[in-house]
């Protein structure tokens, strides 16, 4: 079927299905401005200075672990207490914050950001509408799109993303099965990487995050080849699509709880 | 198809990054402590290719991944977007051009 697809957009021979926009834009992905709220959703390139010395995480009520800044408690820009499943997702935060020196730069801190979207929910989905916008991506999935010309990419793309399809066509996915917030990770990851196919290949561990990376951009990969490569664009995007994949899978696979708990009761 | 350096790589990697971003007391952070503590955790577990171990390792990695990633990508932002907007004799200079001069100066011609 993902096959089928793949030729139907071939022929299509559109430009733009490449690359199809998402619903956010790059670099706000995570920071939308909440109607009768902008204030409170600062710009994802702005900085602030940082106004605290010490992080710290506690656990709260049911459970939950909170981080600290100083002897405040960290809050989401939608004015909830900022609030993590567990212990590794709280020290992973804890240490994005306890990383920024004289200014607080946002756009560095894409796992806050990642909870700060699950907590706040700014775009009021409930499962379903996540689930139902995650599978419209699938339409216009970048390994589906296939190029005719030149010979080189057609080759590469052939070599690179059939295998991927294979494994994702042998696989069938459940994705009621995830919570709201890997369904909020998994979403995420299918924006900066614009494919389902990949991102199910990386939160399945089928996939690095170098590996799912390159796929996603491998006819950036192949003008490179040819023409070069650009530090201050194509490296600059590269690290940035890591950062953001990485942050966005594992996020998944901290928020996937189930999993944890039962590692837990199987190690003790 | 995944394939993975090994833990102990990650795991030095990882304390790298969080060395990299607190100095020289990166000892007495909360991840390097919980970071030590898992890997040590997964160590003893004695079937070689547990599921959960596959697991952790991968998010370990994905962790690293994380952590360089986002390192490398702040030099980038701070050596050629940190600045705000360039002159255009800079602007030209990055793409390995110079722009013309005029002999004897701007304005020579009145």
């Amino acid at each position: 079927m993902l096959r089928n697809l793949g030729r139907l957009y071939n022929r299509a021979s559109c430009g733009v299905m490449q690359r199809w926009p998402c619903p956010y834009q790059r670099g706000q992905a995570c920071l939308p401005v909440a109607v009768g709220n902008s204030k409170a959703y600062s710009n994802a390139t702005s900085e602030r200075k940082k106004f605290y010395q010490d992080v710290s995480i506690s656990q709260g009520e049911e459970g939950l672990f909170e981080i600290n800044l100083d002897r405040r408690k960290l809050k989401t820009p939608g004015g909830k207490l900022f609030t993590v499943p567990n212990e590794a997702l709280a020290i992973a935060v804890a240490t994005e914050w306890d990383a920024q020196r004289d200014t607080l730069k946002f756009y560095t801190m894409h796992l806050t950001t990642l909870c700060n979207t699950a907590l706040d929910n700014p775009t009021q989905r409930d499962k379903d509408q996540i689930i139902t916008a995650t599978l419209k991506y699938l339409e216009t999935d970048t390994v589906c799109y296939r190029v005719e010309e030149p010979a080189g990419l057609v080759e590469l793309q052939k070599n690179e993303w059939d295998p991927v399809l294979d494994w994702v066509e042998r696989r069938y996915n459940h994705l009621g099965s995830y919570n709201f917030w890997s369904l909020t990770g998994l979403e995420y990851v299918i924006t900066q990487l614009k494919s389902v196919v990949l991102s199910f290949g990386l939160v399945d561990r089928h996939l690095t995050v170098e590996q799912a990376v390159l796929l996603s951009r491998l006819e950036e990969e192949y003008q490179i080849q040819r023409w070069g490569n650009v530090e201050w664009a194509h490296d600059y995007d590269m690290y940035e699509l890591r950062a953001r994949a990485a942050a966005g899978a594992l996020f998944v696979h901290l928020s996937s709880e189930s999993s944890t708990v039962k590692r837990k009761l199987l190690q003790d | 198809m995944a394939a993975f350096t090994s833990p102990l790589r990650v795991c030095r990697g990882i304390l790298k990054e969080i060395r990299s971003l607190k100095g020289p007391e990166y000892k007495q952070t909360l991840a390097y402590n919980y970071v030590l503590d898992q890997f040590r955790k997964n160590q003893v577990s004695s079937e070689r290719y547990c599921r959960a171990q596959e697991e952790a390792l991968h998010a370990s990695h994905t962790y690293l991944c994380l952590l360089t990633s986002t390192r490398h990508h702040l030099v980038l932002h701070n050596l050629y977007h940190g600045k705000g907007e360039r002159g255009p004799e800079e602007v030209a200079g990055m793409v390995g051009l110079r722009l013309p001069t005029q002999p004897g100066g701007k304005g020579w011609e009145k």
